[in-house]
């Protein structure tokens, strides 16, 4: 290596110019990309609503989505621990208001994996094409085996039947407890109860067999995130979380 | 300006010649962990090879302005800009994909090869012999991936890029999925296979015994 390359205002020099090219062209990147970013991220999350709500084809593009979402999606405000609907801001996200201590309460003897959660859930209520209601998509979320996992749970205008389990964000094992997402073990959610007797029942266990209402199969190898499932549900379908509105099915009102 | 026959080594050798796997052995934590399946091998053998063959562009483009006492930082910050990025575009465009891999293109910034190209080629050759390296190198462990990422899934999952090709019990079929390729360890055995045989075919990358 030659002296010259060696002088203190060189080597400066030259850290300042390589950091300027980086910082600009990351920063270019970032910003110029954000708008697709973002509309990706929220048409993410429609189709994962619609998914849930059982009205997602494969190939639908992106207005036409929209669309389909617009005309039957209904996105309402609920107090959790009640039946009551509240008004919210149309930008109100649950996960966002979880952070902050005015609007959340400390969870509490349970085992659903983290510390706070919002006083009121974002719910989406799904009607056919006479206007009914056929579906109600429930946000949850709980701990897996690496990190939490967030979902939509369908539920039917009986307020008691599963119809989908959608899970579209975790960190679990590909292969393992990413199977979460493999569509013939969301299939199996299809039709099974919550409740027996008023109380939570669900479960996710070895061998539940396809005529059992209460448990579904869990997955092989992932036995940690198999129970994170249950736990979930247990909370959300519980007392603190949507029980009561499930129970009171205050979407008939 | 050199000759085709040297470009044609620097983009072809690093495939079974000088594979950067399996005679380097750098690279090894990536190539462990995303080989679960064939896609996200595909997608990340594609950022990694953008990313070495720019990487190595750039820096080579500099590299008589690069200050020897700063120039594995100034790597590092071209390489870590680059990844970056790339996960952007991967974010913006292949949104799917972005999610299952996202992690590890981050991590793309630590894989000892584009580093290891960076230190050892681009700093001494020109740009369009560096490029080249590093499209060869990401070729190189591009190979090396698919033919584990195939072998895992479908032993594994008796899958290939999803479609099935051997029924699975659990689906009604006759195929028991063998559980220890799904893990990422199992990648090991695969790349010691891998290099055995490479080393049967070029008996010339054996060591000498000491």
């Amino acid at each position: 290596m030659s002296a010259k390359k060696e002088t203190f205002g060189k080597t400066v020099g030259v850290v300042v110019a390589v950091c300027l090219v980086c910082s600009i062209v990351v920063s270019g990147a970032a910003v110029g990309l954000r708008s697709l970013q973002q509309t990706n991220a929220a048409i993410d999350k429609k189709s994962n609503i619609l998914t849930a709500a059982g009205l997602y084809e494969a190939g639908l593009s992106n207005e036409e989505l929209s669309a389909i979402y617009d005309e039957f999606v209904e996105e309402r405000y609920v107090e959790l621990g009640t039946d009551n609907y509240v008004e919210k801001d149309g930008d109100y996200d649950m996960y966002t208001s979880a952070k902050d201590p005015e609007a959340s309460v400390r969870v509490e003897n349970s085992n659903v994996g983290f510390q706070r959660r919002a006083n009121v859930a974002n719910v989406y209520i799904v009607k056919n094409e006479a206007g009914d209601v056929s579906r109600i998509v429930l946000p949850v979320h709980g701990s897996g085996l690496w990190g939490l996992m967030y979902g939509f749970l369908a539920v039917d205008a009986d307020g008691k039947t599963v119809r989908e389990l959608i899970y579209y964000q975790h960190q679990e094992t590909p292969g393992l407890g990413g199977e979460i997402q493999n569509p013939s073990w969301q299939a199996k959610w299809d039709g099974k109860k919550l409740y027996q007797n008023g109380d939570v029942a669900i479960q996710v266990k070895k061998q539940a067999g396809n005529d059992n209402p209460y448990a579904v199969d869990a997955l092989s190898g992932a036995t940690l995130t198999s129970n994170g499932v249950e736990n979930t549900l247990t909370y959300w379908a519980g007392e603190n979380g949507y029980g009561p509105y499930l129970k009171n099915q205050s979407w008939r009102s | 300006m050199a000759d085709v026959k040297e470009m044609k080594k620097a983009l072809f050798g690093p495939i079974l010649d000088s594979n950067p796997i399996a005679l380097h052995v750098l690279g090894i934590c990536s190539a462990l962990a995303i080989t679960t399946k064939l896609e996200t091998a595909l997608v990340m053998s594609l950022a990694l090879t953008t990313v070495v063959a720019f990487s190595n562009l750039f820096i080579s483009i500099i590299r008589n302005h690069i200050p020897s006492s700063v120039r594995i930082i100034i790597q590092m910050t071209i390489i870590a800009s680059l990844v970056i990025v790339v996960d952007q575009i991967l974010k913006a465009y292949s949104y799917e994909i972005s999610k299952q891999l996202s992690v590890f293109v981050g991590l793309i910034i630590t894989n000892c090869i584009v580093m290891g190209r960076a230190e050892a080629y681009a700093m001494k050759s020109p740009p369009l012999m560096s490029f080249l390296d590093g499209i060869g190198n990401g070729l190189g462990y591009s190979f090396i991936l698919i033919v584990i990422g195939t072998i895992k899934e479908l032993a594994g999952f008796g899958t290939i890029l999803g479609f099935e090709i051997l029924p699975l019990v659990q689906n009604g079929g006759w195929y028991q999925g063998n559980g220890l390729l799904i893990l990422p360890f199992s990648s090991f055995f695969l790349i010691g296979g891998m290099i055995w045989f490479i080393r049967t075919i070029r008996p010339e990358q054996v060591e000498p015994k000491e």
